[in-house]
């Protein structure tokens, strides 16, 4: 958690556009150019013309690339290698793969990798990816021809002024990825073809295709974001996203447990990438079921926990609302389940790629009856991992269910990750119910200490039970309807909850007499430390602290909270963590700063509205 | 191991007296007892209404669970840990209207559920509103001018979802219940029970033609794979195909003899005859069908996960978390 962390955002971005001679790519990469300058990036571009200007259609020879460079700061060189590839055609994958870096994503043309085209290229077999050692999960493959016929169907073009356009589809893809602005690739087409209207159009009209391809199909790139440790400790090292991390930290987690992992789980933007990640590790024994809908997806879960494997459903704020029944069914059947939210704008469909922090109320107490449930929110790309294994032996030794809260920024960005040691993490002990409790055992009966019930798997003799909905005797677990049995078993769920140990929260920066301690949890704790940053580089006296357990809250969360004359609750919502914090510390009054646009924080922004704090 | 039904029994019911579902209970702990499936290697799961009470008079592993969700609980006990055997229990408002969608992707999935559909055609537990199974017309609380929509058939649904196995039983018939379940328990995949089950209080004789024996000799069949399709109180009537449908002749009239009557086969792969037996009665002319109406053997989806997990693992090269690891690139920081 201490670590500096530097965060870069659409920096060093590079994207290879490449095809045939014939393809236009050159466009298509001034273009892209042009738009990205209109909103202040600077740009260095190179053209890549093949040697043999007449070679023929699909060779190896043929193919030309246009290279595009363009950074939030100053860039210098057109960049070694690529972050996006667009490949037209097979031979074009085939030359300028090369120039790719790993975990780049590639946008090919699937229309343009037929038996001939594969064949030009001196590729051996169809499965041209498998050849060329291309991980699938990382390929945006689209019919770009196919879908530029349909979409200029009306235009009266022949099919050959109509392949021209197959470019304006790719760059209106490339500006999806990038969240650039059309209109100054409009008015750029309008100006280049000024005598010529249609075609101007039939291009623009491509172009938005291509943008809307990527808008319906949820495009990502990985390594939009990305946020790096700036002093490494040496070791050995992956490059990770946040969803990915997440799915490995419960693979660790369950084999640590010594249980079977299940997910059920239902796609959704953007938290689709675990179900993913998860559904390639059969080797591992892990069981993914694609189910029929969100609610079903935490059911399943449910159901293989009380069947005795880890239950982990995956969703987004969306899911989250259609869970929340079958959530309180864990909550009160005191079994484990780790539900993870990876957070996207909303309400309601809202803004299914963007990120946000909004669900946190909605997770704290969004069921019906009093509902206690753990939550913990993933700080970082990596600390994914962490948070998913905590999650996991939070839920699976505290009879609970827990949620897991990360966002798309986090999900999707992506961080140098140190391999983990699974020996140097805590065990992990569920607590099964011990063999001489047999005659003499209840499904409610509890740990003294923490209140946690013994959980008996299905398939042990002699500790057949029932578990269910609705309100149980604390001693029998027989079905109760007392009034003071609900009210004691109502108070022990809390307790249970309350009872969880969770580290202390740990005060960053000028922690002895900072003028402004700045407050945030999950996704936000490398902008706000990069505020901090900046803000103590120019002599500020700022402290920072930083949630990561939301639920229990770190022991001294009010001696830290209360200690300085200034406090700023910094969010990607109205004000959520703010009123929890509120709730929980008597007389705490904070300071406010609340973005919600759907991307994630700006440093500068942030420096300035704290300055004005400090000048209050 | 043997078994007796008071191994499978749990406490005292409090279902209204005269209700179906005690008639059924009882069936399903003698039908436990004679599977012979260890208690505590068997789980009951339901979902809410009066019928989905009955996990809790059952001395097995059981989950009483939310409206609607017992089917995709039990999918996930069920591929989770396959060395259960689980029943699932709902009502017709539980499995049919809020759970519609559990229930036909539990039958599409073909995961190995005795999936048990107690139907009284009513909600009991909430005091009588129609259900999705009451007929169009009928008057209940929440339809006092009577309903103006179509109920489903749960064999068409179960079929349309592509369900290997529906049988039907009468709650009262405690031997042909028996019976229907242990076939349930014998096939592999989603089997689904339909029980004709009397509400006393808000549905009073909604299945009076069959719910006594004299009845049942009068207005149902019961199919037996194999056996011709003969029926009435003397055996005396039987059912041939004629065109797309089935008819109902009367054996030594008009010159139709035993050997002319249709042969029940609940193994064939092709539905359509199987599905116009369960949609048989109800004012027809045609007799209510009983026992195993389909039967038909298919990959299971529980093993095909398990399966698929063994199939990858002998292909893969990294078993445990620390191989997965190195799976990835790395690079070295020194």
């Amino acid at each position: 958690m201490s670590d500096e962390l530097e965060i870069k955002e659409l920096e060093e971005v590079v994207v290879r556009f490449s095809g045939d001679s014939g393809d236009g790519m050159q466009l298509a990469g001034n273009i892209f150019s042009t738009v990205s300058a209109t909103v202040g990036n600077s740009i260095s571009t190179f053209p890549d013309y093949p040697a043999d200007i007449r070679a023929p259609q699909g060779s190896l020879t043929g193919v030309s690339g246009f290279q595009v460079h363009i950074g939030a700061g100053q860039v210098y060189t057109p960049g070694d290698k690529c972050d996006v590839l667009v490949a037209m055609n097979a031979a074009a994958l085939k030359t300028q793969y090369r120039y790719a870096k790993p975990g780049a994503a590639i946008i090919i043309d699937t229309d343009s990798f037929g038996p001939k085209d594969l064949e030009k290229a001196a590729f051996k077999t169809t499965d041209y990816l498998g050849e060329m050692g291309i991980d699938p999960d990382r390929v945006i493959a689209c019919p770009i021809s196919q879908m530029v016929k349909d979409c200029l169907a009306d235009s009266g073009m022949d099919v050959k002024a109509m392949m021209k356009c197959r470019n304006m589809f790719a760059l209106g893809l490339v500006c999806w990825l990038f969240d650039r602005d059309l209109d100054v690739a409009f008015n750029y087409l309008k100006e280049k073809f000024a005598k010529k209207a249609g075609v101007a159009e039939a291009n623009i009209k491509v172009i938005k295709a291509g943008y809307d391809y990527g808008h319906n199909t949820h495009s990502s790139v990985a390594n939009v974001y990305r946020i790096e440790t700036k002093n490494k400790v040496p070791g050995r090292y992956m490059d990770i996203t946040g969803n990915k991390a997440t799915a490995y930290g419960f693979i660790a987690a369950a084999e640590k447990a010594g249980l079977k992992l299940y997910l059920g789980s239902y796609p959704i933007t953007p938290a689709t990438d675990v179900l993913h990640e998860l559904s390639k590790h059969k080797s591992l024994g892990v069981t993914t079921v694609q189910c029929e809908d969100e609610i079903a997806g935490c059911a399943s879960a449910l159901g293989a926990s009380f069947a005795g494997a880890l239950g982990v459903t995956s969703t987004s704020g969306p899911g989250i609302c259609l869970k929340s029944e079958a959530m309180n069914l864990a909550v009160i059947m005191e079994l484990p389940l780790v539900v993870l939210d990876v957070q996207r704008g909303g309400p309601a469909t809202g803004l299914p790629t963007k990120s946000e922090q909004t669900d946190l109320l909605q997770c704290l107490f969004g069921r019906n009856g009093e509902s206690p449930m753990p939550v913990i929110a993933a700080t970082s790309p990596t600390d994914c991992f962490d948070a998913a294994y905590q999650a996991s032996k939070m839920a699976l030794e505290h009879m609970t269910p827990v949620i897991l809260m990360t966002d798309a920024y986090i999900a999707n960005g992506s961080s140098a990750f140190k391999l983990p040691n699974l020996a140097d993490y805590p065990a992990i002990n569920p607590p099964y119910v011990p063999e001489e409790l047999k005659g003499k055992w209840a499904p409610y009966l509890r740990n003294e200490e923490t209140k946690v019930r013994y959980w008996a798997v299905p398939g042990r003799e002699g500790f057949e039970h029932i578990l269910g909905g609705l309100e149980k005797d604390n001693q029998t677990g027989a079905i109760s309807t007392n009034p003071e049995n609900h009210d004691l078993m109502t108070r022990l769920r809390k307790e249970k909850v309350d009872k969880i140990p969770v580290p202390d929260l740990e005060v960053l920066g000028n922690k002895d007499d900072a003028d402004l301690l700045i407050v945030g949890f999950g996704g936000t704790y490398g902008h706000l430390h990069a505020a901090m940053d900046e803000m103590r580089a120019s002599g500020k006296k700022v402290a920072m602290a930083h949630f990561k357990f939301i639920n229990p809250l770190p022991k001294n969360t009010s001696e830290v909270l209360m200690k300085y004359k200034k406090v700023v609750v910094a969010e990607q919502n109205m004000g959520q963590l703010a009123s929890w914090l509120r709730m929980k510390v008597d007389g705490f009054v904070p300071y406010q700063f609340n973005q919600v646009k759907g991307q994630p924080f700006v440093v500068e922004e942030l420096v300035n509205a704290f300055e004005d704090i400090l000048k209050k | 191991m043997s078994y007796s039904a008071q191994d499978y029994k749990k406490g005292q019911p409090r279902w209204c007296p005269g209700c179906g579902d005690h008639f059924f209970l009882a069936s399903l702990h003698k039908a436990m007892a004679e599977i012979g499936v260890d208690p505590w290697n068997t789980a009951v799961i339901s979902g809410i209404g009066c019928s989905s009470r009955l996990p809790h008079y059952m001395a097995t592993y059981g989950m009483n669970t939310i409206h609607g969700r017992a089917a995709a609980i039990a999918t996930g006990a069920k591929v989770a840990n396959p060395n259960l055997t689980v029943w699932q229990v709902s009502g017709d408002g539980d499995g049919l209207a809020i759970g519609g969608n559990h229930f036909i992707h539990a039958n599409r999935r073909n995961i190995n559920l005795n999936m048990i559909l107690l139907n009284n055609r009513i909600y009991g537990l909430t005091k009588g509103q129609y259900s999705p199974t009451s007929p169009r017309g009928f008057v209940s609380k929440s339809s006092p001018y009577g309903t103006v929509e179509d109920p489903f058939r749960p064999a068409e649904l179960c079929f349309g979802a592509r369900g290997h196995f529906f049988a039907r039983a009468v709650a009262t018939d405690a031997p042909a219940t028996v019976e229907v379940l242990k076939a349930a328990y014998q096939h592999k995949g989603a089997s689904v029970c339909e029980i004709l089950q009397n509400c006393v209080i808000f549905n009073n004789g909604t299945h009076d033609s069959v719910y006594t024996k004299e009845g049942r000799a009068k207005n149902a069949i019961y199919v037996e794979h194999g056996k011709p399709l003969i029926f009435g109180e003397n055996n005396e009537f039987g059912l041939i195909q004629e065109g797309f449908g089935l008819k109902v002749v009367e054996i030594g009239k008009d010159g139709i003899s035993e050997k002319d009557i249709l042969v029940h086969d609940a193994h064939c792969e092709d539905n359509t005859l199987q599905l116009k037996l369960a949609l048989m009665g109800n004012g027809d002319g045609f007799p209510i069908a009983l026992g195993v109406i389909r039967d038909v053997e298919a990959p299971t989806y529980d093993d095909s996960v398990t399966a698929q997990i063994e199939e990858v693992k002998a292909v893969k090269k990294y078993h445990n978390f620390s191989e997965l690891l190195e799976t990835n690139d790395i690079w070295e920081v020194k």
